[in-house]
């Protein structure tokens, strides 16, 4: 019982680790990729024209990916409720089988 | 609530279709213009995820300490429905940023903060999944340290300088964008509620299984 408590102690230890780690990976990763020079706020029109963009596209983008996330979202759960149900009937029919066999 | 779950999909998907018409008639903003109504969506998005961090931590206290299952099951369908919310957040949010700040992400306090809650809620998750026995309780601790940080999140603009716009725009809105934005906030926590709803008996299924598959083996001993 007690090896299987430090067992199980282990893999939460690692994946604490692990996670801890990815944060730590992730914030370096962007920390890194952060551009030169954007300490103090800039007005909008002073940018240069490249950075002027349009706001549709960018408007059009976060509506999408909204929708795109709740119906993958939605389409998982599908899935996930599915194969449940698929495993509690299978299980259903074990069940009675087995009672037979004795 | 089983026998409200048709109707309100059909309401909060009526009110999601009706939403960009909505959007598209609400006053301009006058420094922004466009890219403001990103706004409606991203605003609910973090309240929604607030919300399944506040489900998230109150059900974790109380299976810490009374050991009840379906808080257990509740606070891990919350996790997850709280980290839906605030992918979308985060995602919305440099879309906005891009135009307004001339940056898709600026690592001051309120961003930051935002980002290590979502790590956070990741961090549950990924304990849940591959802690092995005995995880739920860790993760439900993790879950109740991150409930903690929620309001530094939602404070972070009114406690430190930050670029970021302050939590008294909601309340000083003009009318012609108030209505459209709790239009907004309505859709998005009654989705909340939907997509909570079915992952919580999601959980509830999964329970069954395990307890069926523990008889099983029980049996074959």
């Amino acid at each position: 019982m007690r090896r299987m408590a430090n067992g199980m102690g282990t893999t939460v230890a690692r994946a604490v680790v692990g996670v801890l780690l990815a944060i730590g990976m992730t914030t370096q990763a962007f920390a890194l990729q952060a551009p030169a020079g954007q300490e103090g706020f800039v007005p909008l029109d002073q940018l240069p024209p490249a950075d002027q963009l349009p706001a549709a596209p960018l408007l059009v983008t976060a509506y999408a990916f909204i929708w795109v996330a709740v119906f993958f979202y939605v389409w998982t759960l599908w899935r996930r409720l599915g194969r449940v149900e698929r495993d509690l009937a299978a299980l259903g029919r074990r069940a009675p089988e087995r009672g037979r066999g004795r | 609530m089983r026998k409200l779950f048709v109707p309100l999909t059909v309401v909060t998907a009526a009110m999601f279709a009706y939403a960009p018409v909505l959007i598209a008639h609400a006053a301009y903003e006058s420094t922004m213009g466009l890219v403001q109504k990103i706004f409606y969506f991203h605003v609910p998005a973090w309240w929604a995820m607030f919300s399944g961090v506040g489900i998230c931590g109150g059900a974790s206290l109380v299976y810490l300490f009374k050991g009840r299952p379906k808080a257990d099951a509740l606070a891990a369908s919350a996790a997850e429905v709280a980290v839906l919310f605030g992918l979308m957040g985060l995602v919305t949010g440099p879309l906005w940023g891009r135009k307004a700040w001339g940056v898709w992400w600026q690592w001051d306090a309120k961003l930051t903060i935002a980002l290590l809650l979502e790590l956070t809620f990741v961090a549950y998750l990924l304990v849940r999944r591959y802690g092995g026995p005995g995880s739920d309780k860790l993760a439900a601790a993790v879950g109740i340290f991150g409930t903690a940080v929620a309001p530094f999140v939602y404070e972070a603009v009114n406690i430190w300088r930050t670029i970021h716009p302050k939590t008294s725009v909601v309340p000083t809105l003009p009318p012609g964008m108030a209505g459209t934005f709790w239009f907004c906030v309505l859709a998005f926590m009654l989705l909340f509620t939907l997509l909570l709803t079915a992952r919580v008996q999601l959980e509830y299924r999964r329970v069954a299984l395990d307890e069926l598959y523990l008889r099983d083996e029980d049996d074959e001993r």
